[in-house]
Protein backbone atom coordinates (compact mmCIF):
# COMPACT_ATOMS: atom_id res chain seq x y z
CA UNK A 1 0.00 0.00 0.00
CA UNK A 2 1.38 3.37 -0.98
CA UNK A 3 2.22 5.78 1.78
CA UNK A 4 3.04 9.43 1.51
CA UNK A 5 2.60 12.62 3.51
CA UNK A 6 -0.97 13.79 3.30
CA UNK A 7 -2.40 10.28 3.11
CA UNK A 8 -5.23 9.62 5.48
CA UNK A 9 -3.71 9.04 8.88
CA UNK A 10 -5.46 5.77 9.71
CA UNK A 11 -2.20 3.90 9.29
CA UNK A 12 0.40 5.32 11.64
CA UNK A 13 3.14 2.86 10.75
CA UNK A 14 6.00 4.38 8.77
CA UNK A 15 7.12 2.84 5.44
CA UNK A 16 10.33 1.68 7.12
CA UNK A 17 8.43 -0.10 9.90
CA UNK A 18 6.41 -1.94 7.25
CA UNK A 19 9.48 -2.94 5.24
CA UNK A 20 11.31 -4.33 8.26
CA UNK A 21 10.98 -8.06 8.51
CA UNK A 22 10.07 -8.59 4.85
CA UNK A 23 11.88 -10.97 2.49
CA UNK A 24 12.09 -14.74 2.53
CA UNK A 25 14.33 -14.84 5.58
CA UNK A 26 13.01 -11.67 7.19
CA UNK A 27 15.95 -9.36 6.60
CA UNK A 28 15.51 -7.97 3.09
CA UNK A 29 15.49 -4.35 4.29
CA UNK A 30 18.66 -5.00 6.29
CA UNK A 31 20.36 -6.49 3.20
CA UNK A 32 19.31 -3.44 1.18
CA UNK A 33 20.99 -1.14 3.71
CA UNK A 34 24.07 -3.30 4.13
CA UNK A 35 24.57 -3.39 0.34
CA UNK A 36 24.68 0.44 0.30
CA UNK A 37 26.71 0.87 3.48
CA UNK A 38 29.37 -1.57 2.26
CA UNK A 39 29.35 0.17 -1.16
CA UNK A 40 29.98 3.52 0.53
CA UNK A 41 32.82 2.09 2.63
CA UNK A 42 34.40 0.46 -0.42
CA UNK A 43 34.79 3.73 -2.39
CA UNK A 44 38.10 4.85 -0.82
CA UNK A 45 39.28 1.25 -0.30
CA UNK A 46 38.84 0.36 -3.99
CA UNK A 47 40.70 3.44 -5.27
CA UNK A 48 43.66 2.56 -3.04
CA UNK A 49 43.35 -1.10 -4.03
CA UNK A 50 43.46 -0.36 -7.79
CA UNK A 51 46.80 1.40 -7.41
CA UNK A 52 48.11 -1.58 -5.42
CA UNK A 53 46.97 -4.04 -8.11
CA UNK A 54 48.97 -2.29 -10.84
CA UNK A 55 52.16 -2.85 -8.83
CA UNK A 56 51.64 -6.64 -8.61
CA UNK A 57 53.59 -7.60 -11.78
CA UNK A 58 56.73 -6.11 -10.17
CA UNK A 59 56.34 -7.43 -6.63
CA UNK A 60 58.99 -9.90 -5.46
CA UNK A 61 58.48 -12.01 -2.34
CA UNK A 62 60.59 -9.62 -0.25
CA UNK A 63 58.66 -6.60 -1.46
CA UNK A 64 55.36 -8.36 -0.69
CA UNK A 65 56.43 -9.21 2.87
CA UNK A 66 57.79 -5.71 3.54
CA UNK A 67 54.65 -4.15 2.08
CA UNK A 68 52.30 -6.16 4.31
CA UNK A 69 54.48 -5.49 7.36
CA UNK A 70 53.35 -1.88 7.17
CA UNK A 71 50.27 -1.76 9.45
CA UNK A 72 48.37 0.59 7.12
CA UNK A 73 48.62 -1.79 4.16
CA UNK A 74 47.71 -4.88 6.21
CA UNK A 75 44.70 -3.15 7.77
CA UNK A 76 43.50 -1.84 4.39
CA UNK A 77 43.79 -5.35 2.89
CA UNK A 78 41.86 -6.94 5.79
CA UNK A 79 39.10 -4.33 5.38
CA UNK A 80 38.96 -4.93 1.61
CA UNK A 81 38.73 -8.71 2.01
CA UNK A 82 35.94 -8.56 4.62
CA UNK A 83 33.82 -5.71 3.22
CA UNK A 84 34.14 -6.66 -0.46
CA UNK A 85 33.15 -10.29 0.15
CA UNK A 86 30.18 -9.14 2.23
CA UNK A 87 29.16 -6.74 -0.57
CA UNK A 88 29.80 -9.34 -3.30
CA UNK A 89 27.85 -12.15 -1.71
CA UNK A 90 24.78 -9.93 -1.28
CA UNK A 91 25.12 -8.85 -4.91
CA UNK A 92 25.44 -12.45 -6.12
CA UNK A 93 22.37 -13.36 -4.07
CA UNK A 94 20.31 -10.72 -5.91
CA UNK A 95 21.57 -12.02 -9.28
CA UNK A 96 20.68 -15.62 -8.36
CA UNK A 97 17.26 -14.53 -7.09
CA UNK A 98 16.62 -12.76 -10.41
CA UNK A 99 17.90 -15.36 -12.86
CA UNK A 100 17.58 -18.85 -11.34
CA UNK A 101 13.92 -19.81 -11.82
CA UNK A 102 13.94 -23.13 -9.95
CA UNK A 103 13.53 -22.68 -6.21
CA UNK A 104 15.87 -25.46 -5.07
CA UNK A 105 18.74 -24.48 -7.40
CA UNK A 106 18.31 -20.84 -6.41
CA UNK A 107 18.64 -21.60 -2.69
CA UNK A 108 21.54 -23.98 -3.33
CA UNK A 109 23.45 -21.36 -5.35
CA UNK A 110 22.91 -18.70 -2.67
CA UNK A 111 24.01 -21.00 0.16
CA UNK A 112 27.09 -22.23 -1.73
CA UNK A 113 28.08 -18.63 -2.48
CA UNK A 114 27.75 -17.77 1.21
CA UNK A 115 29.82 -20.75 2.36
CA UNK A 116 32.48 -20.04 -0.28
CA UNK A 117 32.57 -16.31 0.53
CA UNK A 118 33.01 -16.78 4.28
CA UNK A 119 35.64 -19.48 3.74
CA UNK A 120 37.61 -17.22 1.37
CA UNK A 121 37.15 -14.29 3.75
CA UNK A 122 38.76 -16.32 6.55
CA UNK A 123 41.52 -17.63 4.24
CA UNK A 124 42.26 -14.12 2.98
CA UNK A 125 42.45 -12.54 6.44
CA UNK A 126 44.57 -15.43 7.73
CA UNK A 127 46.98 -15.10 4.78
CA UNK A 128 47.36 -11.35 5.28
CA UNK A 129 48.03 -11.76 9.01
CA UNK A 130 50.44 -14.65 8.47
CA UNK A 131 52.58 -12.50 6.17
CA UNK A 132 52.11 -9.29 8.19
CA UNK A 133 53.02 -10.85 11.53
CA UNK A 134 55.58 -13.38 10.25
CA UNK A 135 59.33 -13.01 9.85
CA UNK A 136 60.51 -10.13 7.72
CA UNK B 1 7.40 -16.76 -5.40
CA UNK B 2 7.66 -19.64 -7.86
CA UNK B 3 8.62 -19.51 -11.54
CA UNK B 4 8.36 -23.27 -11.93
CA UNK B 5 5.01 -23.06 -13.73
CA UNK B 6 4.50 -23.21 -17.48
CA UNK B 7 2.91 -19.83 -18.11
CA UNK B 8 4.06 -18.08 -21.31
CA UNK B 9 6.55 -15.27 -20.85
CA UNK B 10 6.20 -11.91 -22.52
CA UNK B 11 8.71 -11.24 -25.33
CA UNK B 12 11.72 -9.49 -23.95
CA UNK B 13 15.42 -8.70 -24.41
CA UNK B 14 16.04 -10.24 -27.81
CA UNK B 15 13.37 -8.19 -29.60
CA UNK B 16 14.44 -4.76 -28.31
CA UNK B 17 17.41 -2.61 -29.15
CA UNK B 18 18.64 -1.82 -25.66
CA UNK B 19 19.25 1.85 -24.82
CA UNK B 20 22.56 2.97 -23.32
CA UNK B 21 21.18 3.04 -19.78
CA UNK B 22 20.01 -0.59 -20.06
CA UNK B 23 23.38 -1.76 -21.40
CA UNK B 24 25.16 0.04 -18.56
CA UNK B 25 22.80 -1.60 -16.08
CA UNK B 26 23.69 -5.04 -17.47
CA UNK B 27 27.37 -4.11 -17.41
CA UNK B 28 27.02 -3.26 -13.69
CA UNK B 29 25.87 -6.80 -12.98
CA UNK B 30 28.42 -8.20 -15.42
CA UNK B 31 31.34 -6.43 -13.78
CA UNK B 32 29.92 -7.36 -10.36
CA UNK B 33 30.08 -11.03 -11.30
CA UNK B 34 33.56 -10.59 -12.80
CA UNK B 35 34.65 -8.92 -9.56
CA UNK B 36 33.38 -11.86 -7.50
CA UNK B 37 35.68 -14.11 -9.54
CA UNK B 38 38.39 -11.46 -9.12
CA UNK B 39 37.98 -11.60 -5.34
CA UNK B 40 38.54 -15.37 -5.45
CA UNK B 41 41.75 -14.74 -7.41
CA UNK B 42 42.76 -12.04 -4.91
CA UNK B 43 42.55 -14.54 -2.03
CA UNK B 44 44.50 -17.02 -4.17
CA UNK B 45 47.26 -14.41 -4.62
CA UNK B 46 47.29 -13.68 -0.86
CA UNK B 47 47.39 -17.39 0.01
CA UNK B 48 50.27 -17.92 -2.44
CA UNK B 49 52.18 -15.19 -0.60
CA UNK B 50 51.37 -16.72 2.79
CA UNK B 51 52.56 -20.16 1.61
CA UNK B 52 56.12 -18.87 1.19
CA UNK B 53 58.61 -17.56 -1.36
CA UNK B 54 58.49 -20.58 -3.69
CA UNK B 55 54.75 -20.51 -4.24
CA UNK B 56 54.90 -16.72 -4.56
CA UNK B 57 57.47 -17.10 -7.30
CA UNK B 58 55.16 -19.21 -9.45
CA UNK B 59 52.30 -16.79 -8.73
CA UNK B 60 54.61 -13.90 -9.63
CA UNK B 61 55.45 -15.68 -12.88
CA UNK B 62 51.77 -15.62 -13.77
CA UNK B 63 51.18 -12.03 -12.61
CA UNK B 64 54.10 -10.67 -14.65
CA UNK B 65 53.14 -12.58 -17.83
CA UNK B 66 51.14 -10.77 -20.53
CA UNK B 67 48.08 -12.85 -19.67
CA UNK B 68 48.43 -12.09 -15.96
CA UNK B 69 48.74 -8.38 -16.70
CA UNK B 70 45.66 -8.57 -18.93
CA UNK B 71 43.71 -10.19 -16.06
CA UNK B 72 44.88 -7.45 -13.67
CA UNK B 73 43.98 -4.75 -16.20
CA UNK B 74 40.49 -6.23 -16.63
CA UNK B 75 40.15 -6.46 -12.85
CA UNK B 76 40.97 -2.76 -12.35
CA UNK B 77 38.64 -1.69 -15.18
CA UNK B 78 35.80 -3.75 -13.66
CA UNK B 79 36.55 -2.25 -10.24
CA UNK B 80 36.50 1.32 -11.58
CA UNK B 81 33.39 0.82 -13.70
CA UNK B 82 31.50 -0.84 -10.82
CA UNK B 83 32.74 1.92 -8.49
CA UNK B 84 31.67 4.81 -10.75
CA UNK B 85 28.33 3.25 -11.65
CA UNK B 86 27.85 2.31 -7.99
CA UNK B 87 28.21 5.97 -7.03
CA UNK B 88 25.58 6.71 -9.73
CA UNK B 89 23.31 4.20 -8.00
CA UNK B 90 23.92 5.84 -4.60
CA UNK B 91 22.81 9.20 -6.05
CA UNK B 92 19.66 7.53 -7.40
CA UNK B 93 19.05 6.08 -3.93
CA UNK B 94 18.88 9.57 -2.44
CA UNK B 95 16.52 10.58 -5.27
CA UNK B 96 18.91 12.57 -7.45
CA UNK B 97 19.48 12.24 -11.21
CA UNK B 98 16.51 10.01 -11.91
CA UNK B 99 15.32 11.92 -15.03
CA UNK B 100 15.88 10.04 -18.29
CA UNK B 101 18.12 12.79 -19.63
CA UNK B 102 20.15 12.94 -16.38
CA UNK B 103 20.51 9.15 -16.37
CA UNK B 104 21.87 9.23 -19.94
CA UNK B 105 24.33 11.99 -19.08
CA UNK B 106 25.57 10.30 -15.89
CA UNK B 107 25.86 7.03 -17.84
CA UNK B 108 28.17 8.65 -20.38
CA UNK B 109 30.11 10.26 -17.55
CA UNK B 110 30.57 6.83 -15.92
CA UNK B 111 32.03 5.35 -19.13
CA UNK B 112 34.47 8.21 -19.60
CA UNK B 113 35.44 8.34 -15.90
CA UNK B 114 36.09 4.62 -15.57
CA UNK B 115 38.18 4.58 -18.77
CA UNK B 116 40.25 7.57 -17.66
CA UNK B 117 40.72 6.24 -14.11
CA UNK B 118 41.85 2.83 -15.39
CA UNK B 119 44.36 4.28 -17.86
CA UNK B 120 45.61 6.89 -15.37
CA UNK B 121 46.17 4.30 -12.64
CA UNK B 122 48.23 2.10 -14.97
CA UNK B 123 50.21 5.04 -16.35
CA UNK B 124 51.06 6.44 -12.91
CA UNK B 125 51.98 3.11 -11.30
Amino acid sequence: MAYCLGDDMKDLRSPLAKAKGLGTSGDASNDFWMQRITAFALVPLVIWFCFSITLLPHVSYEVLVNWLHLPFNAIMMVLIVIISFKHALMGMQVIFEDYIPTHDYRIAAILMTKFLSYFLMALGVFSILKIALGEQ
Amino acid sequence: MSWDDERPMSPHLQVYKLPLTANLSILHRGTGTVLFVGLILMVWVLAAGAAGSESWQSMHGFLSSWFGKLVLFGFTFSLYYHLCNGIRHLFWDIGKGLDLEDARKSGKLVIVASAILTLMTWLIA
